[in-house]
């Protein structure tokens, strides 16, 4: 270890902690002099308490996000890279004298050409749409199915809970960079195995239907024990009694299964499903490392976005391209709320 | 911005682990032949749960010569500690670990704050915008995280931070603030506001009965939302890679850890230790956390 590299890095970070601190010093002291004693404000004391937060977040995401939009509309490019006079960002329609809003150009671009090189907008997103359904559901019925294994009383119970949560618990960029070696088509601990039973592997980094097997395969181990966690608390939430009367009633036990086990595990799974399908949606280490940025046919959303930002340098274009994923999401989230009335909680 | 990102939260059910029903929860006890059955399906769940890990381990016990072998063993022939050694005398890898500590525990103690005071606002108060804003703050968690990478690239490299840490701490400090508000929020819920009350009538005033009163009440849901910014921030990785740029030694773990998983010639050794050497404290710390912290997404991330 560097003494002087890790010198210099602690002092920047130190330092760039001690800015944030005298930044949120100086709106505390703003808005104390304006909510407090200038105009008297009732709700001084909360509105203080949110504005690092608020502020926060405002520079984080909103800022960016509107920034984001203005770029979507520009032909920007490593080439034509110009950014807003910080901080008063007007909109930004030239650069270095040279014009560059292009209206809607990059928005009829992301569903008429390829998005990338041969992948276009809806090819992409089909496969996205079955990356996430298939590993949705593989959590659920995985996660439920040991979830139900687990929930008794039995020997060895802990040490089954502790190794299986193990792919959880393990770094996930650790476990992908592992997996990824793994997968190799020689020297990897899969073909290997299957070699010791017969079977030729596939090609998994390089075959384009099995690399995205892969991604599917390799998730679905990483996401079970979640689910499987999620639903052995709902599990243990259930009152015994409930069992109890069922059976003296006559129940079998897929009955009670149907009409105790379900509904009662519902205000877990319900969430966790849709949890997942936003973070299965959006996942971006595990395409990203298991396929390094190389098949554009195992592209999901995300990567193809960070392909054509960061491979491609076509900013303008990405600005458009995420704000089509995002228009999916919503449609999604919209759907989702419409069925369930989600969301009540948080005005409560 | 980055908790969809798989990042373990810890859950456990709430003080349900240590009550196990008798019997199985159909009610009935189990025939002999079911248990074979439960514990074969268990077994073979755990070994494919554990078997790439542990091999891992073998993989980083081996001599630098058959590192590329069939050998399924748990312990190889000739183990040595020789690639433990080397990842950490040879490599950068000590260096991007103190990078990656400092830049988690300050970034997390940065947003631990944020989250706690904002949360306390939306837990006591009533004011105009209150609900929208929790709805706001779940939202965020639906936005990628690669979508943000675009523009706040962009205005990194326009504010001068790229190839450096400010942008990231920046970042950092900031991006697990909703979910801790919806955590925290959810808990100081469930203390009893009269606590408070008694602390004013003994004459507190209300950040003082915030101070002193539910900040101590809070200790263990803080402790989870520390933990969660750490993970967050510690398993970060696309943003970092992102803002920092190419200079190795400013990377933080998880860049380094790729770098050994190079594209054409793995090093396998290099990487197979470094994997250990970075896994052993998250795991040691998950697996103890996990027996103890309560839901952080029944606790309020999702109560819809």
């Amino acid at each position: 270890m560097n003494f002087d590299q890790s010198a210099s890095a602690l002092q920047e970070i130190v330092l760039t902690l001690v800015v944030i601190a005298v930044a949120v010093a100086a709106l505390e002291g703003f808005l104390y002099l304006v909510l407090v004693r200038w105009i008297k404000a009732r709700l001084a004391v909360p509105l203080m308490l949110i504005a690092p937060a608020f502020v926060g977040l405002l520079l984080l995401i909103a800022y960016p996000l509107l920034w984001e939009l203005n770029v979507s509309f520009t032909n920007m490019s490593l080439r034509r890279f110009c950014a807003p006079d910080f901080p008063t960002a007007g909109l930004l329609t030239e650069c270095k004298g040279e014009s560059m809003f292009v209206g809607a150009e990059n928005y009829i671009k992301v569903f008429t050409t390829p998005v990338l090189q041969q992948a276009g907008f809806f090819q992409v997103l089909w496969q996205t749409v079955l990356w996430t359904v298939l590993n949705v559901t593989m959590h659920v019925a995985g996660g439920l199915g040991l979830a139900l294994l687990l929930h008794r009383q039995m020997r060895g119970k802990g040490i089954y809970r502790a190794l299986i949560v193990l792919p959880w618990a393990v770094p996930q960029i650790v476990a992908l960079a592992v997996w990824r070696t793994e997968l190799h088509g020689e020297f990897g601990m899969v073909n290997q195995l299957l070699d010791m039973v017969g079977v030729t592997g596939p090609s998994w980094l390089t075959d384009p239907t099995w690399n995205f097997a892969a991604m599917v395969l390799v998730n679905v181990w990483l996401g079970i024990p979640f689910m499987m966690v999620i639903l052995l608390g709902g599990l243990q939430s259930i009152p015994g009694d409930l069992y109890e009367a069922a059976e003296i009633d006559g129940a079998s036990s897929r009955q009670s299964f149907r009409h105790i086990t379900l509904p009662m595990i519902a205000p877990v799974l319900t969430p966790a499903i849709i949890l997942g399908v936003v973070w299965t949606f959006n996942n971006f280490n595990v395409p990203f490392v298991l396929n390094q940025n190389e098949l554009e046919t195992s592209d999901t959303l995300v990567t193809g976005l960070f392909r054509a930002a960061f491979q491609y340098n076509r900013y303008g274009f990405a600005g458009a391209y995420a704000f089509a994923i995002f228009a999916v999401l919503l449609l999604f989230v919209i759907f989702y709320v419409r069925r369930s009335g989600a969301l009540k909680s948080a005005n409560e | 911005m980055t908790s969809g990102t798989g990042i373990p939260i810890p859950v456990a059910a709430a003080g349900g682990a240590s009550r196990a029903p008798s019997k199985a929860a159909g009610g009935r006890r189990d025939s002999f032949q079911k248990r074979l059955l439960i514990h074969g399906v268990l077994i073979i769940a755990s070994l494919m749960a554990a078997f790439p890990i542990v091999r891992v381990l073998s993989i980083a016990l081996r001599p630098s010569n058959a590192l590329l072998e069939r050998d399924f063993r748990l312990i190889p022939e000739n183990a040595t500690l020789d690639s433990f050694g080397h990842v950490i005398n040879g490599t950068s890898l000590p260096q991007w670990l103190f990078n990656s500590l400092i830049i988690t525990v300050g970034t997390s103690l940065v947003g631990l704050v944020f989250a706690a005071t904002s949360a306390y606002a939306f837990s006591r108060y009533k004011f105009p915008g209150r609900g929208i804003g929790l709805t706001a703050l779940l939202a965020t968690q639906l936005i990628p995280a690669t979508m943000l990478l675009v523009p706040i690239f962009i205005l990194a490299v326009q504010l001068d931070l790229t190839g450096t840490y400010r942008g990231l701490v920046i970042a950092y400090s900031v991006t697990s603030v909703p979910f801790s508000i919806w955590i925290l929020k959810g808990y100081y819920d469930t203390v009893p506001i009269e606590l408070e009350e008694a602390a004013r009538i003994d004459g507190a005033s209300q950040l003082g009965a915030f101070w002193r009163i539910l900040l101590p009440l809070s200790a263990p849901a803080l402790a989870i939302v520390f933990l969660f910014n750490f993970l967050a921030a510690w398993n970060e990785f696309v943003l970092a890679r992102v803002l920092i740029g190419s200079s190795t030694e400013l990377f933080t773990w998880p860049l380094g850890i790729l770098r050994f998983q190079a594209q054409f010639q793995t090093q396998w050794g290099d990487l197979a230790a470094a994997s250990i050497l970075v896994s052993i404290p998250i795991v040691a710390l998950f697996l103890y956390s996990s027996k103890w912290l309560i839901s952080g997404v029944t606790l309020g991330g999702v109560k819809g």
